[in-house]
């Protein structure tokens, strides 16, 4: 009963937390040991401690939380799309360069943002640990020692008992704890027993499995992302490629994944599909594949969806894009053949308008490359230039530009695999030598002999893998988050006493009473209706058809108090 | 009946509940400025205790022991008992028939959003505008509920029909998209669950943020009478409304029913977004904005757990997250680009 001061002040609870076992006892709350004392022994470092996990603190750090994410959502963010950062850093030649000093491109992974989450959660351990010491202290103990007068609590009722306490007090009991509550019987002396119960531990234990769960999602995001990878790559129909860093276009590793935290398998896309509504809106994107776990495994196949990923060997495979590789066979001067080589090129529109280039480094006597644009369905715009209608392949055409020359792939620069090197045209090392539109089938013939014809297209997709090792267990957190939560926000915890009195002690004709009395810290209307069910029952339990008295109402204060 | 005939019933139907929720509204508003409610609480604290222990509880605390608040000559004139009788009577007939009404808007709009879902062949809630009506549906059946535990706050239902008729207003007009299908990432079952479960959160915060409106005006009024004052402008319209502890309670109510709603749907989000976009979490502005508003509903209840924090300074905290649900709506749906590139405009 006076635990009330070792409780600390209602940290993480709802509202009705606020007022912790103050509310539920009906005794004034006793004083705590002299401040002068207390000062003494408080350095400025457990000052500081208090500080960082009292209540007010954590507020201020939910707000600056949420306050940080939001340039995160507003600004262009390098995790998320790396060219919008950079057109517009080159649009804000001043601005740009401070606002990148200050990571405001990668608001989630700078050391501010870690910081507010960082203290956030010291804030929140610091809070839980105690709280659920004194829980588990709770749940060993017994409820709390009746108080004396039960018409001050906001629910009580008087009934005749015709049997003597102790058996009374032992139905009272039972009733009590075929309903669950938990309950302990105690002499008070002179013959009077009370049967002390208490209920809904639950709120409290949800309120810490919330906060737990919380501080382990966290836990589980970071090594996730400490141990986790991804990394995606462009396949042509009938191509393939197996999960190792060097055959990615970009991989993202975490910081601690090595070249062995890559899963073992290799994918070939067989096919790609895309339907299309009448109205020309993409219905469905399908990737028919063929994989292999490791060297050693059968073949198996799979058909990859927007919403369905392969999960394989730890990792997923998912479908994120796609786009049209033309095909072309060309002859160079030196009668040489290639025969149906392709590029992907990038969809630049939603009609799938793409764009790339097609290098061929072993044409002789030069180089070649085929720069230009890919249309699923020719068209022509307003100002006459080559664009596609629709995403559909009804009409695929070509227009490129040949050149000719060196494509500087030997320079040591990287360059795209879907431009040539504008450097190489400047200076003059890479020259035009013809632009064409071609249909399937056409030809394209240079002075120097070169033939390009267009065969048509195939069809590309980009895979992604991704690997993240924590990802059950951050799923696991959130479950129990909500668990924790609707315990901690459903729950009432309630208190009920029954008080059972021999006749000598009183002079209501020589009967033994039974006093009732009951608070819940929450919603007392919903209260009200369980005590009186509870009433009817012990009544039952204890006598014939004698009719509950009901005392004077509660008193007006005491009724505030138990009620939000 | 075939599908373009199905999506101009749905746009029919949709029109006239807010049509249907118009009529109603104007019922509570009449219930609103005639009723007793208001007229009592505005004269004498005494007559209502006895009926509202909530609100008479407020009254002589607040009100009735440091300074009776200045009546109207009309109010205390008893020659005037007869024509204060019929008004009363006037005001629960409108208020009792805005339940009526309301209650047929709820199924007109409940038939507008089934038959959108027919017409389209699949759950009606892919767009903006679908989302809306959905969520304001949500938002009438959420106070119709709380009705149900406390039907003496009904004359508040003009407080909460307004809001829902300028949000379904613009979805009919602003935000409307045609019927048709969805791309392709969003055909999965997470759909009905993840976006669902969104629009029932924001319905109920919608509501929940209508009582705390009502609440700090209530607060406004009881703190100029406590000091003698005569309540103006904003404050008077306190005195029509029940106890600052009615309204703060189904304020926190709302929430502590809204909050694990939403916070299942994000995690739903997430879910789908693990099998969807190839990470269950990219901070996606969209997702960004859900925890922002997750946050700050976060503060609102520990706030309200906090001595200090308590009242008017948890109830701006509410607002707060209501407004950043708003902003998470409209602002970034359609001014910022991000994956959930779903509102069906262009």
């Amino acid at each position: 009963m006076t635990t009330v001061r070792q409780e600390p002040a209602g940290r993480m609870g709802g509202p009705e937390d606020a007022r912790p076992a103050a509310q539920l006892s009906t005794q004034p709350a006793p004083q705590g040991p002299r401040p002068d004392r207390r000062r003494r022994v408080v350095t400025p470092l457990i000052r500081t401690w208090r500080q960082l996990t009292s209540m007010r603190t954590a507020l201020v750090l939910l707000f600056l939380l949420a306050l940080a994410a939001v340039p995160g959502s507003l600004l262009p963010q390098r995790s998320l799309n790396e060219t919008k950062v950079l057109t517009y850093l080159a649009a804000h030649r001043t601005l740009g360069p401070i606002l990148d000093r200050l990571s405001l491109f990668d608001v989630f992974a700078s050391p501010w943002f870690a910081a507010i989450y960082l203290l956030l959660f010291i804030s929140l351990v610091g809070c839980l640990v105690p709280r659920i010491r004194l829980h588990g202290k709770a749940l060993r103990g017994q409820p709390p020692a009746a108080p004396r007068h039960f018409d001050r609590l906001p629910e009580s009722a008087l009934l005749d008992v015709d049997t003597g306490p102790p058996t009374a007090a032992a139905a009272a009991a039972r009733v009590l704890r075929a309903k669950r509550w938990r309950v302990v019987t105690r002499d008070e002396g002179s013959g009077t027993t009370t049967v002390c119960a208490e209920k809904g531990y639950l709120r409290e234990t949800g309120n810490l499995v919330f906060h737990i769960a919380l501080t382990g999602l966290l836990v589980a995001v970071a090594v996730g992302q400490l141990w986790g990878y991804q990394g995606s790559v462009v396949v042509e129909e009938g191509s393939g490629f197996c999960d190792t860093v060097q055959q990615f276009d970009s991989f993202h590793p975490g910081r601690l994944v090595g070249s062995r935290s890559l899963a073992p398998f290799c994918v070939t896309l067989n096919k790609f599909t895309a339907t299309y509504e009448p109205d020309g809106t993409a219905r469905q994107f399908r990737g028919a594949i063929s994989y292999s776990r490791g060297l050693s495994d059968q073949e198996q196949t799979d058909v990859l969806e927007v919403n369905h990923p392969l999960r394989i060997e730890g990792a997923r495979l998912y479908l994120l894009g796609h786009g049209f590789s033309p095909v072309f066979t060309v002859r160079d001067p030196s009668g040489q053949v290639f025969g149906n080589i392709s590029a992907p090129f990038l969809p630049q529109d939603g009609a799938f308008t793409s764009e790339g280039a097609l290098k061929l480094p072993d044409a002789k006597p030069q180089q070649l490359a085929l720069d230009g644009f890919f249309v699923p369905t020719a068209a022509l715009n307003a100002d006459g230039l080559l664009t596609s209608a629709s995403p559909k392949p009804l009409n695929p055409e070509v227009g490129i530009v040949v050149y000719r020359g060196n494509l500087g792939l030997d320079t040591g620069r990287p360059q795209s695999v879907y431009a040539i090197d504008r450097g190489q045209l400047q200076n003059g090392a890479l020259k035009q030598a013809g632009t064409a539109d071609l249909r399937p089938g056409q030809t394209y013939r240079l002075a120097d002999g070169t033939a390009i014809t267009f065969d048509g297209y195939k069809q590309w997709a980009n895979l992604q893998v991704s690997r993240d090792p924590a990802q059950q267990y951050v799923l696991l957190a959130a479950v129990l988050i909500v668990v924790g939560l609707l315990l901690s926000l459903r729950v009432r915890r309630r208190r009920l006493w029954v008080r059972i009195t021999p006749p000598v002690l009183h002079d209501d004709g020589g009967r033994t009473v039974m006093a009732v009395g009951g608070l819940a810290r929450t919603d007392a209307g919903v209260f009200t209706a369980e005590f009186e069910a509870l009433t009817d029952r012990l009544r039952a339990s204890v006598v014939g058809a004698a009719a509950a008295r009901p005392v004077d109402n509660a008193d007006e204060l005491v009724r505030q108090l138990g009620e939000d | 009946m075939g599908t373009t005939e199905l999506a101009h019933l749905s746009d029919h139907l949709f029109s006239l509940a807010i049509a249907t929720y118009s009529i109603a509204m104007v019922c509570f508003c009449a219930e609103y400025a005639f009723g007793r409610q208001g007229r009592v609480a505005a004269t004498s604290g005494v007559p209502r205790a006895a009926e509202t222990p909530a609100a008479a509880k407020v009254l002589v605390g607040a009100v009735g022991v440091v300074a009776p608040p200045p009546a109207t000559a009309a109010d205390v004139a008893p020659t005037d008992a007869g024509r204060h009788d019929a008004r009363r009577a006037v005001a629960g007939r409108a208020g009792r028939a805005g339940i009526g009404v309301a209650v047929f808007g709820v199924l007109l709009h409940a038939a507008s959003i089934a038959i959108r879902g027919a017409a389209v062949d699949r759950v009606p809630w892919g767009n903006m505008y679908e989302f809306s009506s959905v969520a304001g549906l949500v938002a009438v059946l959420a106070f119709l509920t709380v009705l149900i535990r406390q039907p003496r706050l009904r004359y508040l239902g003009v407080f909460v029909l307004l809001p829902v008729i300028v949000l379904m207003f613009l979805a009919g007009t602003v935000l409307y998209a045609a019927a048709s299908p969805l791309v392709p990432a969003l055909h999965s079952y997470w759909l009905a669950i993840h976006v669902s479960s969104a629009a029932v959160g924001t319905g109920i915060f919608m509501v929940s943020s209508v009582a705390t409106l009502l609440y700090l005006v209530r607060m406004r009024y009881e703190h100029v009478v406590v000091a003698g004052n005569e309540p103006r402008s904003v404050a008077s319209m306190g005195a029509r409304l029940p106890g600052s502890d009615a309204l703060d309670r189904m304020a926190y109510r709302t929430v502590a029913f809204g909050f694990p709603v939403y916070t299942f749907g994000i995690i739903c989000g997430a879910i789908w977004a693990e099998a969807a976009w190839g990470k269950y979490w990219s901070w996606d502005p969209k997702e960004t904005w859900a925890l922002i508003t997750w946050v700050v509903y976060a503060a609102y209840l520990h706030a309200r757990a906090t001595a200090g924090w308590k009242g008017s300074a948890a109830s701006v905290i509410n607002l707060i997250g209501f407004t950043t649900l708003v902003f998470n709506f409209f602002v970034v749906n359609i001014v910022v680009a991000g994956l959930h590139s779903y509102a069906g405009l262009n």
